[in-house]
């Protein structure tokens, strides 16, 4: 393409598509890979809210806490969230062009991310080791 | 670049956006696909709050349950599972593009409307389900 002229690039970073932003296409990729595996992971936390309408806290507890649907609502939480942020940059990126706003809402878009991520990965583990 | 700013440049449509555009069913759900996509992004919200409540004890669950109960609480749950059910489908619906099947003039439309009754057929049988559940509609 461009090997004509200068560049301090060697051809190995060229070829990598690691570009200026070091990164290629992995948030692209990432934003598919978790949606493929928010599939099932949804349809089962789906089944689980619906299981657990209408019980009483005891029982709520019992089921969440119980070793296959904790696992379960931790990686449906986990990948929702790494998901949601990353479509959220998408969005931010697109529409917040000045550059203290932008990189404003990125971070807040991160710092959301990670306390909603945390809080929610926290209480499942509560519900779960019974403390 | 001084001949960019000549009178003749000014007047010529530069960067058409959305308006310009006839609104079609592809274009609406892309856009409605991206709000319920930021729907959810704070809806995460109402699932860590529902955790949390149920972690931290009967009373705080109880409240938790009361407000879900109320007639505002079951409209945003509707939306909120609503948002959900579309949202997937619409990535799915995505994923298929991705595979660049799916594309013709009249598969793509035939896709995006199984989308959209799928999303609200799937939303009312889901709630259909959870209401025989709890033991009919109180």
């Amino acid at each position: 393409m461009s090997d004509h002229k200068p560049s301090i690039r060697t051809p190995l970073s060229r070829v990598r598509y690691l570009g200026a932003a070091r990164s290629g296409t992995k948030h692209f990729w990432h934003q598919r890979l978790t949606s493929v595996a928010l599939i099932p992971l949804t349809i089962g936390a789906v089944f689980v809210v619906i299981g657990l309408l209408g019980r009483n806290h005891a029982a709520v507890v019992q089921i969440l806490g119980s070793s296959p649907v904790a696992i379960g609502m931790l990686l449906f939480v986990l990948v929702s969230i790494y998901h949601m942020w990353l479509g959220m940059q998408v969005i931010i990126e697109d529409y917040v062009h000045d550059e203290l706003p932008k990189y404003a809402a990125l971070m807040s878009n991160t710092f959301f991310s990670c306390a909603v991520g945390l809080t929610a990965v926290f209480a499942v583990l509560k519900l779960s080791f019974g403390l | 670049m001084a001949e960019a700013k000549t009178s003749t440049a000014k007047d010529r449509p530069l960067s058409p956006h959305l308006q310009i555009y006839r609104p079609t069913l592809t274009m609406m759900m892309s856009i409605v696909h991206r709000i319920t996509g930021a729907a959810l992004y704070f809806g995460t919200l109402l699932l860590v709050w529902w955790l949390t409540a149920a972690a931290a004890g009967p009373n705080a669950y109880a409240n938790v349950q009361w407000v879900m109960g109320t007639v505002i609480g079951r409209l945003v749950l509707f939306g909120y599972t609503w948002a959900l059910i579309h949202h997937m489908l619409g990535g799915i619906r995505h994923l298929i593009w991705d595979t660049g099947h799916g594309l013709g003039p009249v598969e793509r439309e035939w896709l995006t409307v199984a989308t959209l009754i799928g999303s609200i057929g799937l939303t009312v049988i889901l709630w259909f389900v959870g209401y025989l559940t709890m033991g009919g509609i109180r």
